[in-house]
């Protein structure tokens, strides 16, 4: 195994391998310790930043962090690596790809041309170091726009998700919830719901609930019960109305097991989902969610940081041409994101890597009680994530998802978003929310509130 | 305002309150510009602080004691030393303090009930005792019952190093749920038999959660289960899910 070091303050810092050494290089995170994979001091941590920026970006299709004969997904990376894509920066070292990331040269047709020829670890990599506020200016250069119903990603605009959860799928209350988002204009990414079983008669129940909606309202989005992907598969055959096939997925064979899905499983939820061709504006079909630590969770990390891990599990999701990848940052808690300064810099990492290899990237930008996070980080990682050009967030009524017990984004927070930044909804949605006269004259979400607003109708139905 | 603005303001209000019948979420707040109105962003602030609260408590085995009204019980640590090493190593949680371990005394137990802070003390102290004295009395006579083991700092999994120290073929841990919105006191009693520290996973296990009179679970209907398992789970020689699927019927979810 290579060895690589730097001296720093007088003194030599070795790590073992390039897993060690980005594993080292790594912001501080409780998981990364945890895991027993961090640096042992802050000095450790900076040298081996020193030795990462020395780093060509060539030796990292030379050096795979998790062996190509024992796992699918780096011989998916190593595979699918363009090298026509990636002659531009074939010369660099990571510190770099860095400077030339924030150089003019690095605009958005240029970002776009070269995200093929970038492997996960060679994004992770630069992304440990950048700071947060690099993070973000590059993120915001990048440009990913995808298409089903409404279009996601073009400058200018936020897109949400939708997430009417409820406790036991009860229509009504499920109902309630995505009235209450519809009014305050949210939805146009997706209108996802985490079903509280993966049963196929529930999963069912309610794709037939949210495609009545869409339906007879012609709303311009699309529908997602997020099940495993063996039940949308089962679903589509049996003629369920499904637009987006969901999926779990992670950055090893083994943590995507642990999800019980394989490359080929995907394949196959791809072609269906495909076949359908239920998209009116784009044929993007599919959604994905990660999130740091599912792999060391899984004990299925390899040895390497989560950080790195989770960049991996985009070459899976990219793949798929998905019309949504978000990663659920806060949702796994402290023993891997201990507090909100951990989940924000975590959040802007997975952004920027998403974005930075193709991904039309989006947040749940949440946390748990058990997390060191309040209300006020989630507004800070939301401008952040704003201003860095996500391309959508996940909300909630009132932030508090009350099936999966964590605090995410409310419905209220994407409306402070969109006007604090001038950010519109998505072209087809936004249409459509002033057909039905919810705009205002400012291109903001009119309060409709007491004036019997005629999509109540929705609620009114169901809370006889 | 028209009569017919009055009305539709009128019937906007019927409208969300007969949806929250249906519906815990916090829908229909309103707006004060973007934001939320102070109510409502001081409510979620309040239930956000009562579950950080029941996070950061201390665990105070003597409540949990003198509510056991002198039933035996043996006191141990985990090995995570406070409460920031515990929410950031969950190894840690899951293993004995190698101190307390001495105090625990092998005998042929039948089963242990470990009571277990977890992540809210609160829920602890108000639901552990009760549902650990209602089991026992529903269990039968001839059942060696080791002390109770009070465990300060403690995953699920310490029960299997509690078990396996005390030589007993089954551990009933209850222990202080994750807390929510909305609930800040739920009790969780985790079943696991013959546990094995290390290689014991959670599909070994059978899980009763939202143990949390009068909204949740009651004490005795939670003894009630609990008692029926645990016969079960002699009789089979097994916890987990193979248990969960024979039993589903008479096991109605909480």
């Amino acid at each position: 195994m290579t060895t690589y070091s730097a001296t720093l303050g007088g003194r030599t810092y070795s790590f073992a391998g390039l897993a060690g050494l980005l594993a080292a290089a790594s912001p501080e995170r409780s998981g990364d310790r945890l895991a027993g994979l961090a640096a042992d001091s802050a000095q450790a941590r900076v040298a081996a930043r020193w030795a990462l920026a020395e780093v060509p970006l060539a030796r990292f299709l030379a050096e795979p962090v998790i062996p190509y004969e024992t796992d699918d997904v780096t011989r998916l990376i190593v595979d699918s690596h363009d090298a026509a894509a990636f002659a531009p920066v074939s010369g660099l070292t990571v510190g770099e790809l860095r400077e030339w990331l924030l150089s003019d040269a690095a605009d958005a047709p240029a970002l776009a041309a070269l995200a093929p020829g970038l492997t996960p670890e060679m994004a992770a990599a630069v992304s440990k170091l950048m700071g947060n506020a690099d993070l973000v200016a590059v993120a915001r250069k990048v440009q990913v726009v995808t298409a089903f119903r409404s279009t996601i990603g073009l400058p200018g605009r936020l897109a949400t998700r939708l997430q009417p959860n409820h406790p036991t799928d009860d229509p009504a209350g499920v109902a309630a919830a995505l009235l209450d988002g519809l009014l305050l204009g949210s939805g146009d990414a997706v209108i996802g719901i985490n079903p509280a079983t993966d049963s196929p008669k529930a999963v069912r129940d309610l794709l037939d609930l949210l495609d009545g909606v869409i339906d007879r309202y012609s709303i311009p989005t699309q529908s997602c019960v997020l099940c495993h992907v063996t039940t949308s598969i089962d679903l589509m055959e049996r003629g369920a109305p499904v637009d987006l096939v969901f999926q779990s997925i992670a950055g090893t064979q083994a943590a995507n097991a642990s999800f019980g899905v394989t490359l080929g499983l995907l394949d196959e939820a791809y072609e269906a989902a495909r076949s359908l061709a239920r998209g009116t504006v784009g044929s993007n079909a599919l959604y994905f969610e990660t999130g740091q630590g599912s792999a060391l969770s899984a004990d299925a990390h390899h040895g390497v940081d989560q950080q790195t891990v989770e960049a991996r599990a985009y070459a899976v999701a990219r793949r798929y041409d998905p019309l949504l990848v978000n990663t659920v940052v806060g949702f796994i808690g402290p023993e891997y994101l201990y507090d909100g300064r951990q989940i924000l810099r975590a959040a802007l990492e997975d952004h920027f890597c998403g974005k930075l290899l193709g991904l039309p990237m989006g947040l749940d930008i949440c946390y748990t009680n058990h997390a060191d996070a309040d209300d006020d980080d989630i507004a800070t990682m939301l401008t952040m994530l704003g201003v860095a050009g996500a391309s959508f967030v996940i909300c909630t009524p009132g932030g508090d998802d009350i099936m999966l017990n964590y605090q995410s984004a409310s419905y209220h927070d994407a409306l402070y978003l969109r006007e604090v930044l001038g950010l519109r909804p998505a072209p087809e949605f936004e249409a459509w929310l002033g057909r039905i006269g919810l705009l205002d004259d400012g291109g903001g979400i009119r309060d409709v509130a007491g004036t019997g607003h005629p999509l109540t109708a929705i609620g009114r139905g169901l809370a006889a | 305002m028209t009569e017919r603005q009055v009305m539709a303001l009128e019937s906007d209000a019927a409208l969300w309150n007969s949806l929250r019948r249906h519906t815990q979420a916090r829908i229909g707040l309103g707006r004060a510009g973007s934001a939320l109105p102070t109510r409502h962003r001081l409510e979620l602030q309040a239930a956000h602080a009562a579950a950080r609260d029941a996070v950061h408590s201390p665990f105070d085995p003597d409540v949990v004691a003198s509510a056991l009204a002198g039933a035996a019980t043996i006191r141990v640590r985990s090995a995570a030393p406070d409460r920031l090493t515990y929410l950031q190593r969950p190894d840690l949680g899951r293993r004995l303090h190698d101190v307390d371990r001495a105090h625990l005394p092998r005998d042929g137990w039948d089963v242990v009930f470990v009571v277990a802070d977890g992540l809210s003390s609160r829920a602890v102290h108000e639901h552990a005792a009760a549902v650990v004295r209602a089991t026992t009395q529903r269990l039968p006579s001839d059942w060696r019952v080791a002390p109770v083991v009070l465990a300060e700092q403690a995953r699920v999994a310490l029960g299997d190093d509690i078990a396996h120290a005390l030589g007993a073929k089954m551990a009933v841990v209850l222990i202080g749920e994750r807390p929510g919105m909305s609930a800040a006191d739920s009790l969780g009693a985790y079943l696991t038999y013959d546990p094995r520290p290390g290689r014991t996973t959670d599909a070994d296990r059978n899980c009763l959660s939202n143990i949390r009179p009068p909204l949740g679970l009651s004490h005795t209907a939670a003894a009630t289960k609990l008692a029926t398992l645990m016969r079960r789970a002699r009789d089979l020689g097994r916890t987990g899910i193979s248990l969960k699927d024979e039993s589903t019927s008479a096991l109605p979810q909480p």
